[in-house]
């Protein structure tokens, strides 16, 4: 591997995906993308007595799911790295602490699913294993709870607010395969422009996003005719148009193939979930149920999947602080 | 027959307008301002003790009833009242007793209700 550019490591002998699963919620279960996901829950507790319960067993299952359809056993996965929104990403080290694998927490807030296939690809090139494994999960019920108000108060939310996808994604990165190909990746940067509204994350997080993918392509050389679908994680309906008019502002006409996954979750008429969907799980679960199955049927053969998160918590947006956002960028390609 | 003969038509309709131009004050402040909900739940009850304290606030729930006393500004109007009563009968420290006093029974069934409702029911996922 090789670094170019400014941000951008390219693969000699490119990391193939090899496996993928994902789990979601009622909600999710209810969008355009279900038949695209291994399971639906029908309940958001999952028979369990609380949301923090309920959302690791999701990333236990999945992370199940994942190593089962690999066909490999958990003694062959090297590393696992996982992350979630909750405080020091209990999801995870809760639902994974009967794994048995070695284990890697990380936080990237909402871009943490492809802040993994990032770190994961890079150890797996290295020669540091010959298998990994990438979760990421977020539940809606802890994460208003955590980040916004509780559900008990039945606060109204504002139209530029975005729906924290109940659910969670994964997928095993591996040194042999027959692809798809983790090719590049871009690593993003801190940018914070002083948006300081909790419910305008799309907003927070465009600017990162755009930051991103310019680098991206002046790293590379690419386009973005280049791919046939670009796909940021959870800038949903409002941060997507920021994102393509602030691209366009750059040279950049992205609109014929550029799409998020915050807007292609849920059915923005028929679901009313405002401006899309957010949070780790929705970014995991579009990439390990829908495009995933879009590069395997060859309907897609090279993408740009970026992921966008929010780096805030609770207290900073209490105290007024503003949103420093983050987008890490991986190239998928067969 | 008694209840709807004895019933003051007018003045269900004037309680129904008033409590309802309250709630459209505090929809107005949701959806056009970024103040969160707490912080409008608060500018509610410091605008009614204010009005109240002045003395103006008492018009409206002469004019309105319920529709003046069951939104928060009628709270705050409330704990204004039982200040300045308590401070008639007991001196200064009427100021801090009285507002407390005067809106006793609406904390205590507010709690008793709370702690029932939160034994029988089980936060669910918002529809929207």
């Amino acid at each position: 591997m090789q670094k170019i550019g400014k941000q951008t490591v390219k693969f000699d002998a490119p990391p193939t995906i090899l496996q993928t699963a994902s789990i979601v919620g009622p909600k999710e279960a209810d969008g355009p993308l279900a038949k695209f996901f291994d399971q639906c829950l029908e309940d958001e507790f999952w028979g369990e007595n609380s949301w923090e319960k309920a959302e690791s067993k999701i990333i236990k299952e999945t992370v199940n799911t994942v190593i089962s359809k690999s066909g490999l056993s958990s003694a062959d996965i090297d590393y696992c790295f996982a992350g979630d929104l909750l405080n020091q990403c209990i999801s995870s080290s809760f639902g994974l602490r009967e794994l048995n694998i070695p284990f890697i927490g990380i936080f990237g807030a909402c871009s943490t699913f492809v802040e993994g296939l990032c770190l994961a690809s890079v150890f797996i090139e290295s020669g540091a294993g010959n298998n990994a494994l990438c979760a990421a999960s977020s539940h809606f019920c802890s994460a208003e709870k955590q980040f916004r108000f509780p559900l008990e108060l039945g606060n109204q939310r504002p139209q530029s607010s975005q729906w924290t996808v109940t659910g969670s994604g994964a997928a095993i990165v591996s040194k042999s395969g027959n692809g798809p190909y983790i090719t590049n990746i871009t690593i993003g940067k801190i940018v914070d422009k002083g948006i300081k509204d909790a419910n305008n994350m799309g907003a927070a997080m465009a600017p990162a996003c755009l930051d991103t993918l310019l680098t991206h392509f002046s790293d590379t050389g690419r386009s973005p005719s280049y791919y046939d679908a670009i796909i940021s994680g959870d800038l949903g309906h409002v941060g997507k148009e920021i994102l393509t008019e602030l691209a366009a502002t750059k040279g950049y006409n992205i609109k014929s193939n550029y799409n998020d996954c915050g807007v292609l979750i849920f059915d923005k008429e028929k679901q009313d979930t405002h401006s899309g969907g957010s949070g780790c799980a929705c970014c995991g679960t579009v990439f390990s149920g829908y495009l995933f199955k879009m590069l395997q049927e060859k309907k897609y053969k090279k993408i740009l999947l970026i992921a966008t998160g929010a780096l805030t918590n609770s207290t900073t947006s209490q105290q007024g602080e503003s949103i420093p956002g983050i987008a890490h960028a991986v190239s998928i390609e067969l | 027959m008694d209840f709807f003969q004895s019933m003051d038509w007018m003045q269900l309709i004037r309680c129904f307008i008033v409590g309802g131009i309250i709630c459209i004050i505090g929809q107005i402040l949701i959806d056009k301002t970024k103040l969160t909900p707490a912080r409008i739940l608060v500018i509610f009850v410091t605008t009614g003790a204010i009005l109240g304290g002045l003395g103006l606030y008492q018009h409206l729930v002469d004019f309105a009833g319920c529709g003046a006393t069951v939104p928060l500004t009628g709270f705050g109007n409330l704990l204004a009242k039982g200040a300045i009563e308590e401070v008639k009968t007991s001196g200064l420290l009427g100021a801090f007793i009285g507002g407390t006093k005067a809106a006793a029974g609406g904390i205590a069934a507010a709690i008793f209700f709370g702690y029932i409702a939160s034994l029988i029911a089980k936060p669910k996922m918002k529809k929207q």
